[in-house]
């Protein structure tokens, strides 16, 4: 089957929220072109997790970076809700979660979740209404007038992402989000993600470098490798929706994690 | 507790060594002077005397630190504000084109960085001539504002203003241009994932995260605004103002005179700068800084 096929409604039009094909993306650096994406052809449809992995340079964060419109692309085409990327963002179609917090010191948190909505120009009541909602979400309720440097890393992370929930887009881009925290609070925050998840029904894509989490989390998981960044493989995850952690421990888990390892394999990533 | 022994010690140990050798050094400078003055009057003192005389003179080479301190005391506690002797009378003359100055210095300052960050030409063009600005001597430009500003009528506290506005909008320039880059790319790349407009950009992030930048370069600017005050009532033959006290003394060679001058400028200097950081440390404190 084609890939695209599966997600054309029957009048025709596609329900993909992200679709790439021959997608390519080259830097121009002062050593030279550098080609952070080559032909990746992908297609994420409404409500999927999917996860994409690989070692540093294998263009994961482009990818995720392009279909932000923070990059672009230099070949191919790539659509998010059926527009270019930057229709999309101006759109507001989609939520940016970095890799650290990257909350503005000078204001407390629910100014800080509140700085989509004030840039956007929600009203006053309907900013405290969405605030007070999406720091409920991520467990964060008591912590409104507290500056950031008086949260934990992981708080922190979790105010992003209620910053990222607040405006209500349907697509969450997620570029490591948990890479620099401690994986006693990774656990923790992968296992609120996949609850919001299943909650909000959203879109989800996730970068990531670690084997666990991907399968953990993710309905489908994208294999890249770099020198050019390109996709490998793409595992869709036969686990439940409903995933407690020690679903870790199952035969089921690890096999599919063995499949990433050997996807990863495949594209050299392992080589020196 | 601890912290605060912990501070005094060491500043009131450099203190008193400097009143040591301050000290040392009007008797040393003072003494060709008395001795040739005790020749004259056929006085032959004791050591003791003569070390002590040497402190008491009406117009040393150096005047000892109790004679300066007498000075200030009495010029700034026994006479009358409005008297022409009153070092208040002084400073507030020199106080009130500092503040004017510093003001317009500031001001020019941030609209400068505001054009630098926002036009590549201005960043391009401007930067070297504002550069230049500070490499000319204040002493060499000073009277020519008063000078081209007097033959069009503007005299009193403006010309003075506008030197410490020359003096000023320099630190202030160079510190906002680098506050407002300050912000990081991922906050830069935020802003751009939430399509907001460049204005938006600036008073939500840029203008925030420059504030501490601010504050540092005014301390800088305030102290160089009331240099630049001083400076400008040397050549205007101001009658009022710690300079245009220093300038009379040393015409008169009231060397007492010019330290208590001195003092005074120095005593104001510490109260603006002081003042400029208890108002940092305001503002940082409303927008949610750690306290120290």
């Amino acid at each position: 089957m084609n890939p695209t096929q599966q997600y054309k409604r029957a009048d025709g039009t596609q329900s993909a929220v992200i679709a790439a094909s021959g997608l390519g993306l080259t830097f121009q650096t002062n050593d030279g072109p550098v080609q952070a994406l080559s032909n990746v052809d992908l297609t994420i449809g409404k409500g999927e997790f999917v996860s994409f992995i690989g070692p540093s340079g294998c263009g994961k964060t482009t990818f995720l970076r392009a279909i932000a419109d923070l990059e672009k692309p230099t070949a191919g085409t790539l659509t998010v809700n059926g527009m270019t990327p930057e229709q999309a963002r101006e759109a507001r179609a989609y939520g940016y979660v970095f890799q650290a917090a990257a909350l503005l010191p000078w204001r407390t948190i629910e100014r800080n979740v509140g700085l989509p909505l004030e840039i956007m120009g929600n009203t006053k009541a309907d900013q405290q209404a969405r605030i007070k909602r999406t720091l409920d979400m991520v467990n964060l309720t008591g912590f409104e007038k507290k500056y950031p440097w008086q949260l934990s890393g992981g708080m922190q992370q979790r105010a992003s992402i209620a910053r990222a929930l607040a405006f209500d887009a349907d697509l969450l881009l997620m570029d490591e989000p948990f890479g620099a925290l401690d994986e006693i609070v990774r656990d923790h925050l992968n296992e609120q993600l996949l609850e919001l998840w299943a909650r909000t029904n959203k879109t989800i894509c996730f970068v990531t470098h670690s084997i666990p989490e991907a399968v953990y989390l993710s309905t489908r998981i994208v294999v890249m490798s770099p020198r050019p960044g390109r996709v490998t493989d793409v595992i869709e995850s036969t686990l439940p929706r409903e995933r407690p952690l020690d679903i870790r421990e199952t035969p089921e888990f690890l096999s599919i994690a063995a499949r990433v390892r050997d996807g990863l394999r495949a594209g050299h990533s392992y080589d020196d | 507790m601890n912290s605060v022994t912990e501070k005094i010690v060491p500043v009131t140990t450099i203190l008193i060594a400097i009143v040591i050798g301050w000290y040392a050094l009007a008797m040393v400078m003072n003494a060709p002077f008395q001795r040739d003055m005790n020749r004259r009057g056929n006085v032959t003192p004791s050591t003791v005397e003569f070390l002590e005389s040497t402190l008491a003179q009406a117009k040393p080479i150096v005047p000892a630190p109790h004679q300066v301190v007498q000075n200030v005391y009495e010029n700034t506690f026994l006479r009358k504000i409005t008297s022409n002797r009153s070092l208040v009378y002084h400073a507030g003359v020199t106080l009130s084109s500092t503040l004017l100055g510093f003001t317009f210095g500031t001001i020019l300052g941030i609209l400068i960085a505001v054009g630098i960050v926002h036009v590549a030409a201005l960043d391009r063009s401007l930067m070297p001539w504002i550069i230049a600005s500070q490499t000319i001597p204040i002493l060499a430009i000073a009277p020519m504002i008063i000078v081209v500003l007097a033959a069009v009528n503007i005299t009193g506290l403006l010309p003075k203003a506008l030197i410490s506005t020359y003096l000023s909008f320099f630190p202030v320039a160079v510190g906002m241009v680098k506050g407002l880059r300050s912000p990081e790319l991922m906050h830069l790349d935020l802003m751009h994932t939430y399509n907001a407009s460049p204005s938006q950009v600036f008073w939500k992030l840029r203008v925030p995260a420059s504030v501490p930048f601010l504050f540092a370069s005014m301390k800088v600017a305030i102290a160089a605004s009331l240099v630049g005050a001083i400076v400008g009532e040397l050549p205007t033959g101001a009658v009022a103002g710690i300079g245009a006290k220093l300038l009379s003394a040393s015409y008169f060679s009231n060397t007492i005179d010019m330290w208590a001058a001195l003092v005074a400028g120095s005593v104001v200097a510490m109260l603006l700068v002081g003042l400029v950081g208890i108002v940092s440390r305001l503002v940082e404190r409303a927008m949610g800084a750690r306290p120290a």
